[in-house]
């Protein structure tokens, strides 16, 4: 079975101050920070440089986007039916994300125990999830519309099927491949059995199990767009599909870059959680 | 030892065939030990003569195919709590810290929380570990390791402590400072140790009686008591004696087998 691990990770929190030092272990904090924005702005110069030079007409400048992206966020500036809505949008995004998300563990985590550690549960249902697992989100879109309807259901469909796998089969995985030894230190300690299960396999996957979780939550962002792409009047997807029907690009990339910084927040807090449970895991920073 | 004692531990006529490849493989062929309490047993050989085969039959971890296992005259059936086992690769539960790893014994057996926590820090301090109680596995050398695996067995109350191999994966310095720790353990304690390792020096130094097995398949050459002083003078003539004649019987299947 392949199974989906995220890199070891970039960051860590930053150290203690060192005593005596506070403007050096500023800098020294500051650093991975400004490397890390070497690309984006770059990539900012070069779209900056390509639209001002009117390399191309179709794609606004960086200027009048960010121009537009306080009007979306705030309103005050074009007054438009998109202005001040940000927030809204927002919100709607993030609960059929979080939803569906929240959902997806719910039912993917009993049934990736059930699977991992239950010959006969997996014998029934591990070849039927191997079998759908290959069909893309998208492919479900019009089967979902007309299951769902056109609307936030359906979106919320969307995400629910796009976060489920990655946490599904990480809690296989997870369950499955508890070190023998620890069962055998268990038993001659005294926990037999059922108690096991609690004091022994769920400890051992957590760590997998967080995996998926956060490869699930990457993904319900992943897909939020596709999901919104079914007729919902609020969320990020649908102001990206409305720019897009109204030839309004700004509007596509403003709906592009909240999204991008709204997964990004919430990768970073589900990371910082995931490495405060797993502080005594040496693959995991602490 | 005391000889009108029962015996703790009783091996009769244990045999024990593994199947691999469709091949069965005559891991342990009538190994007959017993052991009185208080003893420390020392098991060598080369390996794959069955010596850790033996071990996990006496844990309860494999069944005999044929002959049984006995502690205190009653089968052995399942791993117990009085039969504790220390890993070669230590088996620390590396979600719990060094404290945790200790009370998850006595937590599983429900003791008092008050209890569990005298126990806790009497075992931490037994085995020196006060300022890394609150460590996690990862964060300590090999030797800290395998100090928490044997303080986890002996807060559990166990009588008899079977170790495989233990000191195996850790460098000479520290080799010598945990065997001198297990022996002050063992003498302070009414333990009863099953010790196996591979290096005869090892088993010399610690132990009052020497097995000495041999493979193909794995059975019991001889049973060795071993009378020297402690502690023991390693580089002593008469631990050479011993250690030449151990030796002997660790190469005498090579010897033509009498039918
Ligand atoms: N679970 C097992 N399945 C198949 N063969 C095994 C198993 N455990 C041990 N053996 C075999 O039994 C023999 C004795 O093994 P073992 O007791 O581990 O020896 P030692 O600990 O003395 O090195 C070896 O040939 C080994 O390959
Ligand atoms: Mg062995």
């Amino acid at each position: 079975m392949s199974v989906t691990k995220a890199s070891p990770d970039e960051t860590s929190p930053a150290a203690t101050p060192a005593a005596g030092a506070p403007l050096q272990w500023l800098a020294r904090a500051m650093k991975p920070m400004a490397l890390a924005l070497v690309v984006p702005l770059l990539l900012l110069a070069f779209w900056h440089i390509a639209t001002t030079n009117r390399w191309t007409r179709l794609i606004p400048t960086p200027a009048d986007t960010a121009e537009y992206m306080v009007d979306f966020a705030v309103g005050g500036i074009y007054d438009d039916a998109f202005s001040g809505t940000l927030l809204t949008h927002l919100l709607a995004s993030m609960s059929r994300v979080y939803g569906g998300f929240a959902l997806a563990a719910l039912v993917a985590l009993p049934l990736g125990i059930l699977i991992g550690r239950v010959a006969t549960a997996r014998m029934v249902l591990d070849p039927f999830f191997q079998l759908m697992r290959p069909i893309p989100v998208t492919a479900w879109l019009p089967l979902s519309m007309i299951l769902f309807g056109l609307g936030a259901r359906s979106a919320f469909a969307l995400v629910f099927l796009g976060a489920f796998y990655p946490i599904l089969l990480n809690t296989i995985f997870g369950v499955k491949n508890v070190d023998g030894k620890l069962f055998e230190a268990a038993s001659m300690l005294g926990c037999r059995g059922k108690a096991q299960f609690y004091r022994v396999v769920l400890p051992a996957a957590l760590p997998s199990i967080f995996t998926g979780l956060r490869l699930g939550l990457g993904l319900a962002w992943f897909v939020i767009v596709v999901g919104e792409m079914t007729g919902v009047p609020q969320g990020l997807g649908a102001v990206i599909m409305d720019g897009r029907t109204l030839s309004r690009t700004e509007l596509v990339i403003c709906g592009m870059i909240v999204i991008g910084v709204a997964g990004f927040i919430s990768d970073r807090i589900i990371l910082a959680i995931g490495n405060y449970l797993l502080r005594w895991s040496p693959n995991h920073h602490g | 030892m005391a000889d009108a004692s029962p015996p703790i531990l009783q091996i009769k006529d244990v045999c024990k065939d593994f199947v691999l490849q469709g091949q069965p493989i005559h891991a342990l062929s009538n190994a007959s030990l017993t052991i009185h309490k208080g003893e420390f047993v020392c098991l060598i050989g080369a390996s794959g003569c069955g010596k850790s085969t033996l071990l996990r039959i006496v844990a309860g971890f494999e069944t005999p195919t044929s002959g049984e296992a006995l502690m205190w005259g009653m089968p052995i059936m399942e791993p117990d709590p009085r039969r504790g086992m220390v890993f070669q690769d230590y088996a620390l539960f590396p979600w719990l810290t060094v404290r945790d790893n200790i009370a998850f014994g006595p937590r599983a057996a429900r003791r008092p929380k008050a209890e569990i926590r005298d126990t806790c820090e009497r075992f931490i301090d037994m085995v020196g570990l006060r300022r890394f109680a609150d460590a996690y596995p990862h964060q300590l050398s090999g030797g800290m390791r395998q100090r928490v695996a044997i303080a986890r067995v002996l807060a559990n109350d166990a009588e008899v402590v079977l170790m495989d191999e233990p000191f195996g994966a850790l460098d000479a310095m520290t080799r010598e400072r945990l065997q001198e720790e297990l022996l002050d353990i063992w003498r302070r304690t009414k333990l009863t140790v099953i010790f196996v390792t591979h290096s005869i020096e090892e088993a010399i130094y610690l132990g009052g009686r020497i097995v000495v097995m041999t493979p193909g398949p794995g059975r019991i050459e001889s049973d060795n008591e071993v009378t020297l002083p402690r502690p023991r003078d390693v580089s002593s003539p008469e631990f050479n004696d011993v250690r030449r004649m151990l030796s002997a019987r660790l190469h005498s299947h090579h010897a033509p087998k009498v039918a």
